[in-house]
């Protein structure tokens, strides 16, 4: 593949005059499928009433902006939370599972394995209604235990990749298993680690919405208090058009964050010099 | 014990409503992933766009929130469908992001000599991506498409809160009927369990005959 061209795909042939012609013609039918969905739905949302002053009136006054705040702000601290816990959960299990005591190892192991297999929704209706803890404590204990496993993976994963000489060089100096951990692999896997940290930390912002349906006053537990008001017309649309963006826009944010921590992480000079690869979670 | 002898048929049911639920999730989130990965990789800009955008906006949607636009937000629209098909829609269309993800991954652990073997045989590049570098690729994705579609399993829970019949909604029930609620939570665990251990083993198997070290 010659160099100067858009693509290094093995795929397909640098296109000449006439494949160019075409990939035009496919790029016009795309863009006029686009726009006619998009079209559509416009046409729906004004045929249904959707842009009515009624349905959207609501997020002019005071209190319901209030309310959309107050939740967004209950989403953050959930996640705050959430976030801090887990990282401790996960360094707790991920040293018990690199435990030199078979006991220890196996006891994380399970834990984390069982966390990790549950469905995070099951856990946090299993501390709502049957531990009968209050909502915000639940979901963020139930965040905690699945994206705290999953990071106990991460971690210990990081630590096993560094590569075995380091380790070796460190006993050869008479270092002690700790100081061997926290002096030459700690720090070496958490570069590596970054971005596999910051992007589990988007699952679990994710999943702060699973808040709404154990009724925790979040983001999306306001819209729908606001999108089931008969006075307004029930404005479900409207209220979706407002949330998601919003939602969307904090979890790119971070995603961004990770893909950029991990950019930087290749190509610093010390990655380079001693290559760490931290197998990334499954994002879901 | 009792909560689930007494219950059989009510476990069944939300058993049943999950293995639907993931079964039809799973068909239509590897039909719309694949396609997309295709689109990713396509020589036409606007394609790979689309493809992006998909993959973008879905994996950074929350899923609650998505369920919420479409169990709820569409019927407003004009759109009436049975809950269940919605639920499969939303869980299909997000989890399709994820699929691509995999499927471009191992569509790039095909050696490139492959895509040029099949170019310089004349291959259009629909050809060179299905008979050459789609079923050499579909080897090493097994075990991340498993993965996927064991988290699918999990995410179909949610259906549950939004009145689709699966297996974490029969808490409710047992609850009204007077079980013991922790009982009933457990026997549930096990459900899913069953599910995804199910899958995990299916999906190990179809590594061990067909897949290859990445």
């Amino acid at each position: 593949m010659t160099a100067g061209t858009e693509s290094a795909s093995a795929l397909y042939d640098i296109p000449g005059p006439r494949a160019l012609a075409r990939h035009r013609r496919y790029a016009w039918i795309t863009g006029a499928l686009l726009l006619a969905a998009a079209g559509f739905v416009v046409y729906k949302l004004v045929d249904t009433g959707q842009f009515s002053v009624v349905k959207w009136r609501p997020f002019a006054y005071k209190g319901i902006q209030r309310l959309l705040l107050t939740g967004l702000a209950n989403t953050l601290k959930a996640f705050g939370w959430a976030a801090l816990a887990s990282l401790v959960f996960g360094v707790v299990f991920a040293a018990g599972r690199l435990s030199d005591h078979r006991a220890v190892r196996w006891a994380s192991g399970l834990v984390v394995e069982f966390f990790r297999a549950m469905p995070l929704l099951v856990m946090i209706f299993f501390i709502f209604i049957a531990l009968r803890l209050d909502p915000m404590l639940s979901l963020v204990i139930g965040l905690t235990l699945y994206n705290g496993s999953v990071l106990a993976e991460v971690f210990r994963s990081g630590v096993n990749a560094v590569p075995r000489g380091q380790r070796e060089a460190g006993y050869a100096l008479g270092m002690r298993k700790t100081q061997v951990m926290t002096y030459v692999l700690v720090p070496q896997a958490a570069r590596s680690m970054l971005p596999a940290i910051v992007s589990q930390l988007v699952v679990a912002l994710k999943d702060t919405s699973l808040g709404y349906l154990i009724t925790y006053q979040e983001f999306l537990y306001s819209g729908k208090l606001i999108a089931t008001n008969l006075d307004y017309d029930l404005p479900f649309i409207p209220v979706v058009m407002v949330i998601a963006p919003v939602y969307i826009g904090m979890c790119m944010l971070l995603s961004w964050c990770a893909g950029r921590l991990a950019r930087l992480e290749r190509r610093s000079p010390r990655s380079k010099a001693v290559p760490v690869r931290t197998e990334l979670p499954q994002e879901i | 014990m009792d909560v689930l002898t007494d219950n059989l048929s009510l476990y069944g049911q939300g058993l049943w409503g999950t293995v639907q639920l993931t079964l039809l999730a799973g068909a239509l989130s590897l039909a719309l992933g694949v396609l997309i990965a295709g689109f990713r990789v396509s020589p036409v800009k606007a394609l790979r766009a689309f493809g992006t955008g998909w993959v973008t906006v879905l994996r950074n949607t929350p899923l609650t929130l998505l369920f919420f636009a479409a169990l709820l937000g569409l019927p407003r629209f004009g759109v009436v469908l049975p809950f269940t098909v919605f639920a499969v829609l939303a869980l299909g269309a997000y989890t399709s992001a994820f699929i691509c993800e995999a499927v471009r991954a191992g569509i790039n652990t095909v050696p490139t000599g492959q895509g040029e073997a099949a170019r310089s045989l004349g291959m259009s590049f629909r050809q060179t991506l299905s008979l050459v570098v789609l079923p050499q690729a579909a080897r090493s994705v097994i075990s991340p498409i498993g993965s996927t579609l064991i988290a699918l399993a999990k995410n179909s829970a949610i259906a549950g809160s939004f009145s689709v019949t699966e297996l974490l909604g029969t808490y409710k029930p047992l609850g009204e009927r007077g079980f013991s609620v922790i009982w009933s939570f457990v026997w549930i665990a096990v459900g899913y369990l069953i599910v995804t251990l199910a899958l995990a083993g299916i999906f190990g198997l179809l590594e061990r005959r067909f897949g290859v070290p990445r």
